[in-house]
């Protein structure tokens, strides 16, 4: 559906991307996670015919980004960081206009607006003045105006940015039931919404791809040890010695003490290596009482932290910080 | 076609949502009723002392004495307000993003760009249509030749597209809309100007060039009531340049 081919692009001295190359398949949900600044809008840019290559090219439903852009141009649906409105005129008249700049027939246009108005669920506000609406709204608006003549493609550069959690949740919601009928590719810098909405994950920083892959290789891609939360109400300090004495157990570390009497560790075992029945049964013998035992798979935050951050440290997110990121 | 005609809709809407376009036409028509009512006192206090003086109907004629000063002053107040007609159009796509939008749409930029020009040309012909009042009134009291006020109304007319073209292009320029309506009065007033230097320069080349650039050189023949071809393809060809330029900047700034 969408093949990337070694695009770079540079203002000046300036590199914003450089050898950005994936593929997108028919229905896919495509994220494209980096810092601020790392180059999404501008290979989303580049994507959408806005501004041309510097080198490399894109194929969009089998159409060239250079030899093909309006064939491109009416296949995609784009929603730019700031949703491009208009804020005095109506809802409705906004949406008909885009439908007409669109190409569409007449008969198209009333359906793709009541259908667009639908799916965005903006028919309560569709008489009045967009300037008068609220940020979410407005940001349903850009998206309405993106699905209006129904495109096989959808790209959404932060479609969630400066919404509120409920509004968030109902944009990303919206973006989950898109799929399938529509390609998206759409850009975050926040985690937890890549996790979210998408198949794929595509991590840029500093204008190149660090890693491309679905997100549960992605995590395995870049784990070293399987991890295990453990939770004991009556852990002593012989504890961290006879765990580390089990067979595969590479490291086991003390967690902070929420309760009183009770106690955490992290306990790390050979990649691939299954130790829990091992683990529970010498928590069990030795009385500790078992509270909790979990298998930990690293979310994308941190395997995002790990892929573009230089520091190390930093990739070694105990849990307790990575449900506070994740929250 | 159809595309251009969509995008002509859209910024004759705006227009008329937004103030600008009442504004405009209110001071427009205000100055310039003044001035009409002006030359039209100064005209028939003439008329009396010619009755006066030579005892039988004076024989003046109003295009010349009415008509043709105040259509000429009327051109600089319309050199002062024609950068407000403009400034707008494309400065406030790029600030609102919205040229995003057309952007990434099955458009063209010549679409774009004649959308915006012929809208703003609609909203200027309004302009003079408006202003045509005063010599229907007149019509009651006075015979008036109608030629060559047609010849002048097409010069102005012309004119404006020259202004609109520019105006256009210093749009284009910038994101902001009052540095856009800086850029296009310089454009404008260097245009109207540049006859200036041509008395300096006296009859060398660069004289006739800069006579042949000065735009209040044409539209005096116009507002005479000539129309000469050489005055008509100098207000076409400003206008395309001006349109040519704008294009130009617009395809440019995808490359920024």
């Amino acid at each position: 559906m969408i093949a990337v081919k070694h695009l770079g692009k540079r203002y000046g001295e300036v590199i914003a991307i450089d050898d950005v190359s994936f593929t997108v398949d028919k229905g896919e949900v495509l994220a494209f996670l980096g810092p601020n600044g790392a180059g999404k809008t501008t290979t989303m840019r580049i994507l959408t015919c806005f501004m041309p290559a510097t080198s490399g090219t894109a194929l969009i439903s089998g159409y060239d980004i250079f030899e093909d852009p309006m064939e491109i141009k009416r296949r995609i649906g784009y929603l730019p960081e700031t949703p491009p409105l208009y804020p005095e005129m109506t809802v409705t008249e906004y949406l008909s206009f885009v439908a007409k700049i669109k190409g569409l027939s007449k008969s198209d246009q009333t359906t793709g607006l009541a259908l667009s108005l639908e799916k965005t669920g903006l028919g309560d506000v569709s008489n009045r003045l967009i300037g008068n609406l609220s940020k979410g709204y407005r940001q349903r608006v850009g998206l309405a105006q993106a699905l209006i003549h129904n495109p096989d493609v959808l790209i959404l550069d932060e479609p969630t940015v400066g919404l509120d959690p409920r509004q968030i949740i109902e944009i990303r919601e919206l973006i989950k039931g898109l799929a399938g009928e529509h390609t998206i590719i759409l850009s975050t810098h926040i985690l937890p919404e890549a996790t979210a909405v998408s198949q794929k994950v595509v991590i840029i920083n500093r204008g190149r791809i660090v890693a491309v892959d679905s997100q549960e290789q992605l995590s395995s891609h870049v784990r070293k040890s399987e991890k295990i939360a453990l939770r004991l109400r009556r852990g002593g300090a012989e504890t961290p010695q006879k765990l580390n004495a089990i067979e595969g157990v590479l490291r086991v570390t003390p967690q902070s003490v929420s309760g009183d009497s009770e106690s955490s560790y992290l306990v790390e075992s050979n990649l691939g290596e299954d130790i829990r029945e091992q683990l529970s049964k010498t928590v069990v013998e030795s009385g500790w009482g078992l509270l909790e035992m979990k298998p930990l798979v690293l979310s994308l935050e941190e395997v995002f932290l790990q892929l573009t951050t230089e520091e190390q440290g930093v990739a070694e997110a105990t849990p307790e910080n990575k449900t506070q990121l994740a929250q | 076609m159809k595309n251009t005609f969509t995008l002509i809709e859209k910024e004759l809407r705006l227009y008329f949502i937004s103030p600008i376009a009442y504004v405009v036409a209110m001071v427009f028509l205000a100055v310039s009723d003044f001035l009409f009512y002006n030359q039209i006192q100064y005209f028939s206090g003439l008329s009396l002392r010619m009755m006066q003086f030579q005892n039988h109907l004076p024989e003046l004629n109003i295009h010349d004495a009415v008509f043709r000063p105040t259509l000429f002053n009327m051109s600089i107040i319309l050199l002062l307000i024609m950068p407000l007609l403009t400034m707008r159009l494309f400065a406030e796509e790029k600030k609102e993003h919205t040229n995003e939008l057309l952007m990434t749409s099955p458009i063209t930029i010549t679409q774009i760009v004649f959308g915006k020009f012929i809208a703003a040309l609609t909203v200027y012909s309004l302009l003079l249509l408006l202003s045509l009042h005063v010599p229907l009134m007149l019509s009651v009291a006075v015979e008036i030749s109608w030629k060559p006020l047609f010849a002048s109304y097409l010069g102005l007319f012309l004119m404006g597209a020259v202004f609109l073209a520019m105006g256009l292009f210093a749009s284009a320029l910038t994101e902001n809309q009052i540095i856009a309506a800086v850029i296009s009065f310089g454009i404008l007033i260097g245009l109207w100007m540049v006859g200036a230097s041509a008395h300096t320069a006296g009859e060398t080349t660069l004289g006739q060039v800069a006579n042949y650039l000065s735009m209040s050189g044409h539209l005096d023949q116009f507002v005479k009531g000539l129309i000469s071809s050489r005055s008509l393809v100098y207000f076409i060809s400003m206008t395309a340049l001006g349109l040519f330029l704008t294009h130009r900047v617009v395809e440019s700034q995808r490359w920024k």
